[in-house]
């Protein structure tokens, strides 16, 4: 990988030699992720997840709200392999069905807490001193504020609206992700080369965009895929008080919720959707843990 | 070390306001009163109850006498029933979210702090991934998952232990215990571990061996202190999540503590238990995270001058 | 080699290590063979991974087994009559001798003392481990041993935390731990490295003395061989993890054998500047006039009750001149203020009070904006060739990024011109493409200088530029400075702490201390004839081969 030190000799060499392709910090990641099985094997599960939620209508052999009263529940068989509920409806369609609520609740409200919360961390670690003092102090004291309570408030008071639930839980979510964000940019513009880059007379703009913001890119990839199953922790959290998600949508949370009501007679309904928010927080979690680790920039000294 | 105290606690307070304000003029907004769940009332009863509960003044007037009450430690009386105080509420369901929420603390903090050391101690062993991917589960199965299972497992199909009830069957306490702190003992066996794990690649670990110390020394006597920071800070905010987290054990088991109550607050707006419950938790949650902040000042001597010589 | 009668302690022969990475496996340690003997010190010098920290902390089984991996050799122990290899010896032996008759001191005392442990408690360890004595007696005999490593108020500092003590006082209480129990091999890893130069003097002294009164075998290791010439009876060369010379320190320095060698001896910087063609005067208009500059620092918030802690005056009340084409060396001890200086002066630091005018333009009133036309004609090279880049950004984008910001290249002609500075600083123009991390340090920093030349700037401030690299890079990116300032008509300010490298390069020196300067004048009539006592002391601590 070294190229050969050139003994005191200050001579311009010929341009003939082709230049060779160096390895980008996130070509060595992706070689480090690449050895991880358990974060590829969640990668893989997640991708499959995301394919099944988008091609739900379409591979779904049975509709959504197709009862069979005549059946009534029914354990796994052949023509329902995950069963059926009180209702007759087929588990394994309203599982896939939940999967698009679950997984969009997921991915959009980390996406709000992700947009907040970078933006806020990034000025308040640059901005630094008094400005990045009172950020902070707001952070704190939101962070100090027993927020399911006030989720739960927002939820019984207001109705359940499913944008509102996507805002609320985002902005609980944001704050770490500001305190996550700000920690390493205040870290970063103490180190030399951003020091380089004012003395060369860059402005604030192009600092945070050629400098800071690629070094912070690592810890957020990090921290957005650790970030969405705790968001669709709550969400089941919520719906399955009864405050989430409402019939006749329906998610994993409220699914497990109906699950456990009939759980002793009927344990698949109970076990076969507990199983999928599971599989998927395991797939999210041991991705993330991969991609920290993959990430991990003294890794990428040796 | 006691300005930092002072402090700190002065700067709780415009955070206890900030919460009391905030939850009040939310539930005030609420459509509909406490009572529009209710069959019609006469017109003259309807009267009588507003005015005892001051519902026909101007909205700040109420702020203002609540804070009163409050000052006074008086949550004031229940909104959906008639003639029981808030306090009362709130001291009937206490005592059972406390105990529960004390075992399942414990719990988590000893087996989580335990498994992650071991697995720091061997990393990528068997030492390791097994406590570790154990410790996965409890991320991955959240409680109203892991408690309906455990419930079903354990209570009906091998009957070890009761399904539900809190102190009338012996042993009818561990599977709530279980359950509320199974996210937390693996959050905790993650964060000692890292810790350990920074720590015992730090170079004073290598002039402790270089001593010719034991190895268990080495690690308890030199490696623990450092290595139990990051659990020690996430004590605050898991307490909390201790507290909010209790709804759904509550719930599921059939516990009468405060969180079940809560709940059944918010459905039924009841104004003052709302009120109530939100205030002592956000009290209980604030002082957690000071006595948080105070141990993990205490065991690092560095900080320690730091706040003694002045500034905080 | 050593005397036949003289007892050796410590006989290592044949020693073979090697570690397992992912890409195969490097050997670190190559068929090292060396003896030392109770009260004699042996130096054992190389530049970073020459394998001469490897080697001896493999005898006492603190390199992790995996992935280091022994392959062959034998270490004979002699004490007490006994002969023991350590490296065949169970992990039992090694720890009963560890801490009692073998002692280690390691390198920074910050870092390998336990900042949550009181100085006492860690003093009294090895006693309790090894000699049962009881706390009590324990803690007599460690407030004994700080007084005679020329701590006061022992009594009172056996109580105190290691961050209570500044660098030197940390490193006297590591040696009295190490020898509390009065052993009889010590081993001592770059032990005044992270000191400064008037410390180090008194600890090397310190070593010395407490290493003849005890009759210790003392293995120092270390790159710098000027230390090590003055205290070493004896010293072995390393280089790629084998023994490329060893022999009587006089012989050594002397007339060395090795190419090696001989090439680490010519690296060391010794002796006055060579003359120079052109040489500067006083000026009308010097290229950068400092006044009565003063930087001030606001440390920590106040507390509600608590009084505000005193501000840190960094730079206090300095003024000078660097003329133009000249070379001015700012040397200081840590905590001089001289980095501050530095920074103070290029406007990355706003100064608090006082004048920086650079070509008789007034830089400190100046807003962002209108300083960035005047940035192109100062650039800063940095100490840390690892942190100063950009970890994402090629050598391309690192060195066209100013070309193109101050519109000096337009897109399509830059790569000409990076390929131009690339060749001026010696880099070989087919890793345009790579990224920092995969040079080495010194590779690293000629892109560094390379960036802050680009903009062909007349004044460049180098902040300890060679003080994080091994001696013999650190003699060419010296040769490569040197070049540059004659070819480019270059004026620098070059701070360092060493006053060698200092004295090898500067035409005139400042000397700061505690935020003042407190001399200047032209290099060899410093040198010659200090006038402070501050200047006196520091240039009798330098050790000189």
């Amino acid at each position: 990988m070294e190229s050969t030190e050139l003994n005191n000799n200050t001579n311009p060499q010929a341009t003939s030699t082709p230049a060779e392709k160096g390895s980008s910090l996130w070509r060595d990641a992706w070689h480090r992720l690449q050895k991880n099985k358990m974060a590829l094997l969640g990668l893989g599960v997640m991708v499959t997840m995301c394919i099944a939620a988008l091609l739900t209508p379409w591979i779904t052999v049975y509709g959504y709200e197709e009862q069979n009263l005549m059946l009534g529940a029914s354990p796994p068989s052949a023509e329902h392999w995950l069963g059926t509920d009180t209702l007759g409806r087929d588990l394994l369609t309203r599982i896939l069905y939940g999967s698009r609520i679950s997984l969009a609740v997921g991915f959009i409200a980390t996406a709000v807490a992700l947009l907040i919360g970078v933006i806020y961390g990034t000025v308040a670690g640059y901005m630094g001193g008094r400005v990045d003092a009172a950020m902070m102090r707001l952070v704190d004291i939101l962070y100090a504020l027993p927020f399911m309570i006030f989720i739960i408030l927002l939820m019984v008071i207001f109705g359940r609206n499913i944008l509102l639930l996507f805002l609320a839980i985002g902005a609980v979510e944001w704050l770490t992700m500001a305190r996550i964000v700000r920690g390493q940019v205040q870290s970063l513009r103490q180190q030399e080369f951003v020091e380089a880059a004012v003395s060369i007379g860059l402005g604030p703009w192009a600092i945070i965009r050629r400098h800071l913001i690629p070094n912070t890119l690592g810890p957020v990839i990090v921290y957005t895929t650790l970030t969405i199953p705790n968001v669709m922790l709550l969400e089941s959290f919520l719906s399955f008080l009864g405050l989430g998600i409402q019939p006749p949508q329906s998610s994993w949370g409220l699914l497990i919720s109906y699950g456990v009501e009939t759980m002793e007679e009927y344990p698949w309904l109970l076990i076969f959707p507990g199983l999928a928010l599971s599989i998927t927080l395991f797939a999210l979690n041991f991705l993330g843990d991969g991609l920290r680790d993959a990430l991990d920039p003294r890794a990428a000294k040796d | 070390m006691a300005r930092f105290i002072l402090m700190r606690l002065l700067q709780a307070i415009p955070v206890l306001l900030v919460v009391i304000t905030v939850t009040f003029f939310l539930v005030r907004l609420a459509p509909g009163g406490p009572f529009s769940a209710e069959k019609a009332v006469p017109a003259e009863v309807l009267k009588a109850l507003e005015a005892r509960y001051h519902l026909d003044q101007p909205v700040i007037n109420q702020y203002f006498s609540y804070l009163g009450d409050l000052a006074h430690g008086d949550f004031g009386p229940s909104f959906k029933y008639p003639g029981r105080s808030v306090n009362e509420m709130i001291a009937a369901g206490l005592p059972a979210t406390a105990e529960l929420g004390l075992y399942a603390m414990c719990f988590a903090l000893l087996i989580g702090a335990s498994a992650g050391i071991i697995a720091a101690l061997k990393p990528n062993t068997a030492q390791d991934y097994i406590p570790m991917s154990t410790a996965m589960l409890g991320i991955c199965l959240p409680s109203f998952l892991l408690g309906p299972l455990l419930m079903l497992v354990f209570g009906v199909w091998l009957e070890w232990v009761p399904v539900s009830g809190w102190g009338d069957i012996p042993g009818d306490k561990i599977l709530p215990a279980l359950t509320l702190a199974s996210g937390y003992t693996a959050y905790i066996a993650r964060l000692s571990r890292g810790g350990m794990l920074e720590v015992m690649s730090q170079d004073y670990i290598r002039t402790a061996r270089a001593k010719g110390l034991p190895e268990w020394k080495v690690v308890l006597k030199h490696g623990l202190r450092g290595g139990m920071i990051p659990v020690i800070a996430f004590i605050g905010p898991a307490f909390a999540g201790l507290l909010s987290g209790s709804f759904v054990v509550e719930t599921i088991f059939q516990i009468p503590g405060l969180g079940r109550f809560y709940v059944q607050a918010a459905f039924n707006r009841d104004y003052t238990m709302i009120m109530g419950t939100t205030v002592l938790f956000a009290t209980l949650i604030i002082l957690f995270n000071l006595l948080a902040d105070i141990v993990a000042v205490w065991l690092n001597p560095r900080l320690r001058d730091l706040y003694r010589s002045g500034g905080a | 080699m050593s005397e036949n009668n003289k007892e050796n302690i410590l006989s290592v022969s044949d020693l073979s290590i090697c570690f397992k990475t992912r890409n195969g496996s490097s050997k670190a340690v190559d068929n090292v063979n060396f003896e030392i003997a109770r009260g004699e010190t042996l130096a054992i010098v190389g530049e970073s991974g020459s394998g001469k920290s490897v080697t001896c902390y493999s005898l006492l089984g603190l390199i992790p087994q995996p992935p280091g991996v022994i392959e062959s050799g034998a270490a004979q122990f002699k004490s007490d009559a006994e002969k023991r290899d350590l490296l065949s010896s169970d992990k039992a032996t090694l720890r009963s001798l560890l801490g009692d008759k073998i002692a280690v001191i390691f390198q920074d005392p910050m870092t390998c003392l336990n900042p949550y442990l009181t100085v006492g408690e860690q003093l009294i360890e090895p006693l309790c481990q090894h000699k049962n004595k009881t706390r009590a007696q324990a803690r007599k005999r460690a407030i004994e041993l700080l007084k005679e490593v020329g701590i006061n108020d022992a009594d009172m500092r056996f109580g105190s935390y290691p961050h209570e003590f500044s660098g030197g006082m940390r490193q006297r209480v590591m040696i009295a731990m190490a020898l509390i129990t009065e052993p009889e091999l010590l081993i001592a890893d770059e032990p005044t490295t992270a000191l400064d130069v008037t410390i180090q003097a008194q600890i090397l002294d310190l070593l010395d003395e407490l290493k003849k009164q005890r009759n210790i075998g003392l293995i120092f290791i270390s790159h710098d061989l000027s230390v090590v010439a003055n205290i070493a009876d004896r010293v072995a060369v390393m280089c790629a993890g084998q023994i490329v010379e060893t022999g009587e320190t006089q012989q050594i320095f002397k007339q060395p054998q090795h190419a090696y060698t001989q090439q680490l001896l010519a690296s060391v910087p010794s002796g006055a500047k060579p003359a120079q063609a052109f040489q500067p005067g006083p000026e009308e208009q010097p290229l950068l006039k400092v006044e009565h500059l003063k930087t001030v620092f606001e440390q920590g918030k106040p507390g509600l009750f608590a009084p505000r802690p005193a501000p840190t005056i960094a730079v206090n009340d300095v003024s000078f001149e660097l003329r133009h084409h000249e070379i001015l060396g700012l040397v200081g001890e840590s905590g001089s203020g001289k980095s501050t200086l530095g920074r103070s002066v290029i406007q990355l630091i706003k100064p608090t009070s006082g004048s920086v005018r650079l070509d008789g333009q007034e830089l400190t009133q100046l807003s962002p904006k209108q300083l960035k036309p005047l940035r192109q004609r100062m650039q800063m090279i940095f100490q840390d060739p690892y942190a100063s880049l950009n970890p994402r950004m090629t050598v391309f984008d690192a060195l066209a990024e100013p070309l193109l910001y101050h519109r000096i290249a337009k897109r399509k002609n830059v790569s000409a011109q990076v390929l131009a500075l690339m060749g001026d600083v010696g880099l070989a123009h087919a890793d345009i493409r790579k990224y920092p991390h995969e040079f080495s340090g010194g590779q690293r920093q000629r892109i560094a200088i390379g960036r802050a030349i680009a903009t062909k700037p007349e004044l460049i401030i180098a902040d300890e530029p060679v003080s994080a690299l091994d001696v013999t890079i650190q003699a060419q990116i010296l040769e490569l400075i040197l070049s540059l300032v004659e070819r480019h008509n270059l004026s620098m300010l070059f701070i360092s702490h060493d006053l060698s490298v200092v004295r090898s390069i500067a035409d005139r020196v400042l000397v700061m201390h505690k935020g003042k300067v407190i001399e200047s004048g032209a290099t060899e009539a410093l040198w010659a004839a200090p006038v402070e006592s501050y200047t006196q002391s520091l240039l009798a601590a330098v050790p000189h081969l």
